[in-house]
């Protein structure tokens, strides 16, 4: 009795340890999977830097006030954030790293919209990208690896800003540029056949400049913020982010999609620049490209030689 | 079969693969011409990038994503049509499978061809491999389509085993050198032994269980590249089935189309009769209808609710800027082809004419599932333009081209119509037929159409 019990459990532990066997084998195959899944599914999470403690990064944000914007209409210029990212990253002709829209408000009256990349917590684009060409920065800015590009475009399918535009063409790039030393976070030279974007002047935020747009922007209407140390600045003066942002009842571009954008918006319609809703309508002026800049630059500057 | 049946069908079926006609070596000259085409268009790709395309910023997928969807579902039809017939053991189905398979596994290559074609760094293709993310939607694809290729050529190839056998031995000292050692080749070594026959009979069936999933996961994982995307148009829940379902109506044309072409060229009137025909109408207008019916479901939600953006495109796409695509070929690739359900449409050139309509409507169907949802604004910027170049529409044709080569090329090489299936069916009816003799003869000839009274 004793032995046939035995053996029965004998069996039954074999039989245990086979099935064992076999959720250890398909653990074995997914366990690689995991993490990704895990990270996917959590989605803030991977934020942790991977040591095991949460490390005190910054989060990059941004804070667009509207209030302050009126679409340069006023100054009569083109919009000065485009043409200073333009010139700061060498914009391919035909591209806008940063967009002004004038949008229709309340009561059909128009207020300006400027649309750098939402640089989203829960980024659409990196979800499709086939080669983890595109990927989000511990710091959570998204960023483009132009040497793994494959140009299938499904990041500009998927995401719902249109922030991402494409090289169609051989973009022509600035002198020199040949030799620069690629980085995502500074990508020149650029390259035919690759996808680029606004990325939150990642190569200046590193070293404690506020990006290109927000520097151009003669309003002081584009903050940048980080949401570990609570602070924002416009390059002018420096506010508790939280607090503004409740104060200011800011809000995100299409919130409901669930992506979580890291930019914010304070409602306006650049009154605090003295656009007013009764003015009269002035359209967007188009902005130039880095090569017309410094072509201006230069003739400014031999005239000025000649004055002297 | 009646007494010489058989001999009559080996010699009509093989009669093509040792017989050229001339007007064989225009259709040949055609179809190289386009596909030629197609490979100067590319080269000129190649070297302008796709700045020699009409893509742009907005409208960044234009002909080749359209291409890439309609030659998917082409690709249904065939294997998906043949393994449902060959699990339900339909005995109609042994002169059309081979037709039907060869249909999927050519219409899969050009499938895979286009997003390669689409790519703006051709040169980092093997990035896919050395980076691909499971989480991407085009690695499903780049998954399943390969998959679905293999599974699909296995599966044309083990029931032409035996007839390459037929055709080794029928062929020997007639044919060249090469095509003796191709077919001895293909032929493996097939004998009709018992234990081969169970083998293929095993091999057979496990490939017509996989290649059903297979198919429809290949048709939802292409619907989501779409569907996984916030855009008008694209965000639905009910892409993979739409897809599939659009999938089976297309390719159902597709072969319908085919085998009346085959008929006429191959002279397989024996073969292909007036009850195949109605059958595969009948399915075409089966799988019409629960199309129109997702259709519907998939337009009338979101013409109920006009949700912003999905409000721009349906206006657009009824009474706007698409509408002059939309109509003609929602009534002319939707309504009309229904009509096949009716005696009198299934006459040949009319069923003809109504298949081609069906995947001409499909065809702008998938272009105006692409374009324009891409076109429409996501911000307050204007609406996208999208002409495609001489490029683009070179490589079209030559893909249209190429799906026709490679059916051509193998029609020449091989039987289109499965000879020992057909003889086996024969053999099979035969057996059942011993006890009582005179009853009618079954499925091979016209003759059989009265008492059908469907319409």
């Amino acid at each position: 009795m004793d032995r046939q019990e035995n053996y029965r459990k004998w069996q039954v532990s074999r039989r245990r340890l086979l099935k064992l066997a076999g959720v250890a084998g398909v653990a074995a195959v997914a366990a690689p999977l995991l993490p990704t899944l895990l990270t996917k599914i959590g989605g803030a999470s991977a934020e942790s830097d991977g040591t095991g403690k949460k490390a005190s990064r910054r989060q990059w944000a941004m804070v667009i006030d509207l209030r302050k914007c009126e679409g340069c209409v006023t100054k009569d210029q083109a919009p000065q954030c485009i043409e200073g990212c333009n010139k700061e990253h060498f914009v391919p002709q035909g591209q806008e790293w940063i967009r002004v829209f004038e949008m229709e408000g309340a009561g059909g009256h128009s207020y300006f919209l400027p649309r750098p990349c939402m640089q989203c917590e829960n980024p659409p684009c990196v979800k499709v990208c086939p080669v983890g060409a595109t990927y989000r920065t511990q710091e959570g800015i998204v960023l483009v690896n132009h040497e793994r590009c494959i140009g299938c475009r499904m990041c500009m399918a998927a995401c719902p800003y249109g922030v991402r535009v494409f090289n169609w063409d051989q973009p022509e790039n600035p002198p020199g540029a040949t030799f620069a030393s690629y980085s995502p976070e500074f990508p020149i030279p650029h390259r035919r056949g690759t996808v680029e974007k606004c990325m939150l002047c990642a190569h200046r935020v590193k070293d404690g400049k506020i990006p290109a747009c927000a520097e151009a922007c003669p309003m002081y209407a584009i903050y940048l913020g980080d949401l570990t140390e609570d602070v924002a600045t416009n390059g002018k003066e420096v506010v508790k982010l939280s607090r503004f942002l409740a104060d200011t009842n800011a809000f995100r571009l299409k919130e409901e999609l669930g992506t979580r954008p890291r930019v914010w918006y304070i409602p306006g319609h650049g009154q605090e620049s003295g656009h007013t809703v009764d003015a009269e309508h002035q359209p967007i002026k188009t902005a130039r490209s880095w090569q017309e800049m410094e072509a201006t630059d230069k003739k400014a500057s031999a005239e000025d030689h000649g004055g002297h | 079969m009646e007494p010489g049946a058989e001999q009559r069908l080996e010699e009509v079926a093989l009669r093509p693969l040792t017989h050229t006609s001339r007007g064989w070596y225009l259709w040949l000259g055609l179809l190289l011409l386009l596909t030629g085409g197609g490979f100067w268009a590319y080269s000129t790709q190649l070297q302008r990038g796709l700045a020699a395309t009409g893509m742009r910023d907005t409208v960044v997928w234009g002909l080749y994503i359209s291409n890439f969807v309609f030659f998917s579902g082409v690709s249904m039809a065939g294997t998906f049509v043949s393994a449902i017939l060959r699990i339900t053991g339909a005995e109609w189905r042994r002169p059309l499978t081979r037709v039907a398979e060869l249909t999927t596994v050519s219409a899969l290559l050009m499938t895979a061809l286009m997003p390669a074609v689409d790519m703006g760094r051709p040169d980092r293709l093997l990035n896919l491999l050395k980076y691909g993310r499971l989480e991407s939607p085009l690695i499903w694809d780049i998954l399943v389509i390969p998959t679905y290729l293999t599974a699909s050529a296995i599966y044309l190839y083990l029931f032409l085993i035996p007839d390459a056998a037929v055709l080794r031995d029928r062929l020997k000292g007639k044919a060249s050198w090469l095509r003796q050692r191709l077919y001895s080749m293909v032929a493996v070594g097939w004998h009709g032994r018992p234990e081969q026959r169970r083998r293929l009979e095993i091999g057979g069936g496990v490939m017509m269980l996989l290649v059903i999933p297979i198919g429809v996961a290949t048709h939802s994982v292409v619907s989501w590249i779409f569907g996984m995307t916030y855009r008008a148009g694209w965000n639905s829940t009910i892409f993979a089935p739409y897809f599939a379902v659009g999938a089976l109506y297309s390719g159902m044309a597709m072969l319908i189309t085919i085998m009346i072409v085959f008929r006429r060229v191959y002279h397989l009137e024996e073969y292909f009769t007036e009850k195949h025909f109605r059958y595969l109408s009948y399915m075409l207008v089966a799988f019409g209808v629960i199309y129109l019916y997702f259709s519907i479901a998939e337009y009338l939600t979101v013409s109920y609710k006009l949700e912003g953006g999905e409000k721009l495109l349906l206006t657009e796409l009824f009474f706007g800027r698409y509408s002059y695509l939309v109509w003609p070929g929602f009534l002319l690739g939707q309504i009309l082809p229904l009509l096949v359900a009716l005696r009198w449409a299934r006459a040949l050139p009319i069923l003809f004419t109504l298949t081609i309509l069906v995947n001409a409507g499909m065809w702008i169907k998938r272009y105006i599932i692409v374009v324009p949802t891409l076109a429409n604004p996501l911000m307050p910027y204007e609406w996208g333009v999208y002409t495609p170049t001489w490029v683009e529409l070179a490589i079209t044709a030559a893909s249209f081209g190429g799906f026709a080569l490679i059916i051509t090329l193998f029609a020449k090489l091989f039987p289109i119509i499965s000879v020992w299936e057909m003889t086996e069916g024969a053999e099979i009816a035969a057996a059942k037929e011993e006890p009582g003799s005179a009853a009618a003869r079954p499925a091979t000839l016209a003759a059989q159409s009265g008492g059908h009274g469907n319409d």
